[in-house]
Order: C-alpha cells, then structure tokens, then sequence
C-alpha cells in the first residue's frame, strides 16, 4: 500500500503532471475564449438574443444537473473497472426516494433518502459485478427493469391515498431554496439589455450563473470538484483509479480491488440518485412516473463524451443541458444555432485540415456547408429536429473523436481476486 | 463429467433463479400485506383463460423476434441496446409503406416484411459502422440511435407527412394497411375470442432460422469464436469487422420484424400508442434463454405470461407493477445463477482431472506441501 502511495501518488503529480495539466487549462480556456465570440457573432448576425441570455442560461444550468450527477455516477463506476448502464434505474429510485420521503419530511430528509435509495441500487450492482462476475452491462440492464418496478409498486403502495398524491406521483414537496449573489443581479441586467457584442453575452451568461441558483445545484458543482480531488489527488482514488486500469497489478501491491469496486459503485448510485432528487425536488416539486426520461443514459453519454473526466463530463452535461434549454424555451433562437454549427463545424474543418487528416475534414467541411444552406433557406427549425440535437452531436463527437477517447483499460472487464489475464 | 450432470446443471441455473425470483416476490408481498400463495393463483387461474393465453402467445411472439435480435449480437459480445430504436422506426416506414402501396395479398405483404427488415438492419447499420470504422462503442451509439430514432418518428408522424388523424380520436398514426396487406390470424387455442397472429409462424421460422445460422453454418461458427475469443478468431483468419457489420445488420433486421405481429395483425397502422420499449424487453429474454432460440422462446411465453396474467391483479387490489419486481429479479438472479454453475463446473473439472492423475500416477516424491501444486496450477 504504502508503496504506490509514495511513489506514484505524490510526486508524479508535481514532476510530470503539472506542466501538462497547465497546458490543458490555457487550451481550455482558449476554446472558451473562441467559443464564446462565436457565440456573440452568431447572436448579434441572426438577432436571436436568446442564445445566450441569463434565463437559457440558467435553464441550461438547471437541466444539465442531473445529468451531469449521472454522468459523475458513471465516471465513479468506470474509474473502478465497472461499467454501469444501470444509472438509470438507480436515477428513478432516487427520483422516488426524493418524493416520498420529501413530502412527508421536508426536501432536504428527501434528498438525502434518494441518495440511500440511489446507493441500494448501486449496492445490487456491486454485489452483481464484483462479487458474481456478471457481465455488467446484464448487470445494469437488470437494474433498470428492477428499479421502474420497485418504485411503481412501492408507489401504488406508499403514494395512493396521499393529500394531491396516487399511484404516479407524490404530493407536493417544499421548495428548497435558492441564492443569488446579491448586487449582481440588476447590474449585470442593464449591460445584458443593451446587446453589446461579446460584454452583454458575458452579463447574460454570468447572470444565469449567479441569479437564483438553488442549493442543490451548488452541492452539485461541489461534488463535481470533490469527485475530481478525491479520485486525481488523493492515495484512495489513485488506488480506485489503478483498480480501472489494472486490477491484477493494484492487487499485487495489496489495494484491496473488491472493496474498492464496492465504494465506487455504490457511491455511483448514490449520485444517480442525487440526479434524481435534482429532478424531483428541484425541477418538478414532485416526484412523477418516467420523470427520468432516459438521462441516465444520456449522463452515461456525457461521461464518454467528456473522456472520463470530470471537466470533459462537465462540458458535455452543459452541451445536453444547454441544446434542451434552447428547445425548450425558444423555437427560433435554435435556427441561430444552426449557423452556430456551420462556423464550428468550419473550425473543426481548417483544424483537420492543417493537421492532414483530410477524411473528417471533408465529413466536418460538407455537414458544415449543410448547415449553412439549411440556416440560409429556412426561417425556423422543426421542434423535432432540434430535440435530437445532442445526440446527433454526441455521434459526431464519437465518430470523430473516438480515437481520442481513453477509457479506464479495465473497464467493463470481470475480475476475480488471485486470478490472472 | 457425465452427462446427466451436464444435463442437471443446464437446467439448475434458470430453476434456481426461478425459485430465488419468486421467493424474492412472495417476500416483497409479505411485506407489503399481501398473501403471495394466492396471488399466484389467481394469476394462474386467468392464465388459464383461452383469451388470455391467445394473448400471452401474441405477446410472447413480439417478444421472441425482440430476444433473437439482441441474442444475435450477444453471440458475439456485441450489444445491440438499439433494437428499441430499430423496430419503432421499422414499424413507422413499414406502416407508411403499407398504407400506401396496393398489390396482391402475398405480394403486399412481402413487401411490407422486406421494408421492416431493411429499415431495421440499416438502422443498427449505423452503429455497426461506427464502430467498425470509427471504433465508437455500439452500447452508446445504439442508445444515442434510440433517441434519433424518437425524433424522427416524432418528426415523421405529423399530419403534414405520413400520418393521418384516426377517426374518433384525437390519435395520430399512418394510413390504415388495406386488407390485401394484413396478416390473417390464427385460430390456435379453442375457444378463444381472439386470434393469434399470424405471423407466429414467421417467428418459429425466424428461430429454426437462427440455430441454422448460428450452429450449422461457417458464418456462424465464425460469429462463435469471435464472441468466445476475439483475438483467437482473428488468429484464425476470421474478419473481425466484416463480422460485426453482418452480426449489427442481421439484428437490426431481426429488430424490424418486432413490430410486425401487431402492426399486420391488429393495428394496422402505426399511431403514437405504438408499444414502445419492447427491446428492453428482448434483451431481458435472450438472457433468461442463454440466446438459444428454444430457451428463449420459453423465456418469451413466461414473460408474456407475467404480462398478461398480472392484468388480473388490479382487479383484486394488488399492484400489477409486481411482476416488474419479479422480472428484474428473473434477470439478474439468472445471469448470477449462471455464473456460480459455471464455476461450479470448472472446481469441479479440476477435481475429476485432480483425481484422474493422482490414480494414473504415483504421488511425486517431493510434493509441493499442503495444498500442493497441482490444484493451486490449474485454477489460475
């Protein structure tokens, strides 16, 4: 144990690692910088000023929640070697968890019981995985049957008869609450009404960010740091992270491969279902039948969209939230995100073009030129079409990125204490 | 190991989790105040019904097609969560197709058949040649195609496209298949008001179809090594990725003909209330039946006995939501089940090998000690 704790877990970071993950921060930061004029540029050519106010930007925050909280479950699990697709079923216990026990108890006993609830299924899925070798994907199938049914059944059980409550929903639970960082409010709403290029866009995206910000939410970010401290900083996610990668080799060295599985799976349910309470208690104010609606699934999406990592996951919960927030409250801003497409798709274009792979910069160059043509010829996009947005992008992203991705070496792979490759 | 063990433990694994899901039933029941003995009776008593058993063999025969599509691909370990996607949108372009066109009766509706499968292959094409070309996961790409797939139907079915209003309602679905298209049902069980479909016998086909496939051809003999060692199959002069486009469209073409039962043998027309989520369903059932076609079209009539019999159950105030719990326990007890028979034959083939040398020859002079080397060797 104390081995690798010495020897990989506290120098490596600052030896090699430092240079490197500066490099990734100034690049991040560069692609924010061009995003964002890109952003500004395409608002002020079409006039859809929705496209980066502070409501879409707040509604893209509220949505992205619990998928993000999925995905964070996800990169948990496969961090440790497990791959789990049934985050959607531990979401929807933590759905039903938030709902009866937060109407009866307050929202904040009911968030906590969705995170137990969460957990539960995590905890079959570890038993399932690591203890009986199931291939994980049965596993998380299992998991997704088992969960819509438990909390149906318990909720025509536990919910019929309640004061505004039945068979698919529960009663109504209290608000939680939510803070603005006060001063900012008014004063980044009159530089976000003039429509300033570029100034306005950054007080409308700020405003989004600050206003009315529910505590859940806030818990949410800071579980999306702690999940990063713990697993990257710390001797315990190291061992969890090398238990991903090569299991057989962490043995030898004495990290306990089961136990560490176990925590890491449960815990992963434990966040599916603070996804869940997200939905119940801050979204909806009750807990309601497939108020789920497959994100789950798409946090899954998120996590492999952003590399296993938490900032890539971070990007690609916001990319879901924002594309539903935009679909959901303005029908033409989304015909600007068309235009949108066509200039990053451009960007992708010269990029693929200057490092010599010409086959994705063709593909990128003509879904570009489509975009544009379809911006150029129509006035508004068919509601349909744009609910499919993020998982078109997230196909793209693969197909085109897939090279790129790395997931843990391990993961998905059965592990049997004392045996071998 | 002699053959009526072999026998013993084939069947112990699904029994076992059988018994474990019904104990696990009866416990949630208990629980919840009520007596489980008589709620499986009464399940069995309206199972016992002639309508109700024309129902479970409809259900069952949706089921089926759903379980060899995802059954194909498990074969080879590859995972075709899509089939959700692929069948719904096989289902909408076939009712369009259908409702459209007018021929002779075989003809319409071998078109019809043709078109499914062909929708449904090209869609899980789409995943197969991700990941053959791009190396993007199939599990996440058929999932994102289950989305598409929602959209577009959503885009598809609008009165300005393929849809029109259904009289007396205000439900949307394709133009109604004329007769010439329509799968006439079958009088199987006496004294049943309701047919069976039809097309049931397509799906037996379909499942003869599959074990030739898969057992008693080169193709399929390829598709087994590559799921039980890729890096042996390719060793071995097998095109790895030729496999997995074929194994992706087959499914998808499989997932086609989901829809088809009630599409020309009930609805005749493809409407919002379409039956969705019927591929999870099939993923369920090709575990439950080890993706053997006789197994899973056991798996296929238990669930579709689970279904329809628990319509019973709100009637006499017990949650028809319960068979949800069994089901999900079925599943995973099952694979769990499958798992330790597993590793109990492979202890056990090590002590009959164990045995075998230790009478073929003498002990060694110096033995390893306690424990010796032998058994410690063989179970790494």
């Amino acid at each position: 144990m104390s081995l690798i704790d010495q020897d990989l877990a506290a120098p490596a970071p600052q030896r090699s690692g430092q240079p490197v993950r500066r490099n990734t921060v100034y690049r991040m930061l560069i692609f924010a910088g061009f995003g964002l004029i890109a952003f500004s540029a395409v608002r002020v050519i079409s006039g859809a000023d929705d496209l980066t106010s502070a409501g879409t930007v707040g509604a893209a925050l509220g949505l992205a929640v619990p998928i993000g909280m999925a995905g964070l479950g996800g990169l948990w699990a496969e961090r440790s070697g497990v791959v789990n697709i049934g985050l959607e079923g531990m979401m929807i216990l933590g759905t039903f968890g938030a709902g009866w026990i937060g109407w009866q108890y307050g929202p904040w006993a009911g968030l906590l019981s969705a995170v137990l609830f969460g957990a539960c299924g995590g905890l079959v899925h570890a038993v399932a995985t690591v203890t009986f070798g199931v291939d994980h994907i049965v596993s998380g199938v299992a998991i997704n049957i088992l969960g819509l049914g438990v909390t149906q059944y318990l909720a025509s059980i536990l919910l019929e008869g309640t004061p505004g409550g039945g068979s698919t929903q529960s009663p109504r639970i209290d608000p939680i609450g939510t803070v603005s960082i006060p001063g900012l409010d008014d004063a980044l709403q009159g530089v976000e009404r003039h429509g300033w290029f570029l100034v306005s866009d950054l007080a409308g995206i700020l405003r989004g960010l600050t206003t009315n910000i529910s505590w859940v939410t806030i818990i949410a970010a800071l579980l999306v740091v702690a999940t990063w401290w713990i697993l990257w900083r710390t001797p315990f996610g190291l061992r969890l992270r090398s238990c991903g990668e090569e299991p057989y080799a962490a043995e030898s060295l004495g990290v306990n491969v089961y136990l560490h599985k176990y925590i890491a799976v449960v815990v992963s349910g434990g966040l599916a279902g603070f996804g869940g309470a997200y939905l119940a208690i801050v979204a909806a104010s009750i807990y309601r039948e497939g108020q789920t609606g497959g994100r789950g699934y798409i946090g899954l999406a998120a996590m492999i969209f952003g590399n296993w990592r938490p900032g890539g996951l971070v990007a690609g919960a916001g990319l879901f939230g924002y594309t539903d927030a935009m679909q959901l409250r303005n029908a033409t801003a989304v015909h600007a995100l068309l235009l949108l497409v066509a200039l990053l798709l451009a960007a992708v274009a010269v990029v693929a073009f200057i490092r010599r792979r010409w086959v994705p910069g063709v593909v990128a160059l003509v879904l570009g030129a489509v975009s544009l043509v379809w911006y150029l010829s129509t006035d508004t996009l068919p509601p349909q079409v744009t609910f499919m947005t993020p998982y078109i992008t997230t196909l793209l992203v693969l197909a085109l990125a897939s090279q790129a991705l790395r997931p843990p070496k391990a993961d998905g792979l059965p592990y049997r204490r004392g045996g071998g490759r | 190991m002699n053959s009526v063990r072999r026998v013993g433990l084939m069947l112990a694994a699904p029994a076992l989790a059988v018994v474990f899901s019904l104990a696990v039933t009866s416990a949630v029941l208990l629980a919840t105040g009520t007596p489980p003995l008589s709620t499986f009776q009464q399940m069995i008593q309206y199972a016992q019904e002639p309508r109700t058993l024309a129902l479970i063999v409809n259900s069952a025969t949706t089921y089926y097609f759903a379980a060899l599509a995802v059954a194909i691909g498990f074969r080879m370990n590859l995972f075709n969560i899509g089939v959700d996607g692929q069948y719904r949108l096989a289902a909408l372009i076939t009712g369009a197709v259908g409702g459209a066109i007018a021929l002779p009766a075989p003809l319409h509706v071998t078109v019809e058949i043709v078109t499914a499968v062909l929708v449904g292959g090209m869609w899980a094409g789409i995943a197969g040649a991700l990941k053959v070309y791009r190396g993007v996961s199939e599990v996440i790409s058929t999932i994102m195609l289950n989305f598409i797939a929602t959209g577009v139907i959503a885009y598809l079915l609008t009165p300005a496209r393929l849809a029109v209003q259904t009289q007396g309602s205000n439900n949307i679905g394709t133009k109604p298949i004329p007769p010439s298209g329509q799968v006439p049902g079958i009088d199987l069980i006496p004294g049943s008001p309701l047919q069976v479909y039809g097309l049931v016998v397509l799906a037996i086909a379909a499942g003869i179809g599959f074990w030739f496939l898969v057992n008693r051809t080169r193709f399929g003999y390829d598709l087994r090594a590559t799921g039980m060692s890729e890096a042996a199959a390719v060793a071995s002069g097998v095109n790895v990725k030729k496999m997995v486009l074929s194994t992706m469209l087959i499914s998808g073409g499989l997932a086609g003909l989901v829809g088809m039962p009630q599409l020309l043998g009930s609805s005749y027309t493809y409407s919002l209330d379409f039956p969705a989520g019927l591929g999870f369903t099939g993923i369920a059932i090709a575990l439950l039946g080890r993706n053997n076609p006789v197994g899973i079209a056991i798996g296929a009539l238990l669930w579709g006995f689970l279904d329809n019999s628990s319509q019973i159950l709100d009637l006499v105030g017990v949650p028809k939501e319960i068979v949800l719990i069994t089901q999900g326990v079925i599943v995973l007890s099952v694979v769990v089940a499958y798992e330790l028979v597993r590793r109990y034959r492979v202890v056990a083939q090590q002590r009959d090998v164990g045995r075998e040398l230790a009478e073929a020859e003498p002990p060694p002079p110096a033995g390893g000690g306690p424990g010796g080397a032998v058994p410690e060797g063989v179970s790494r």
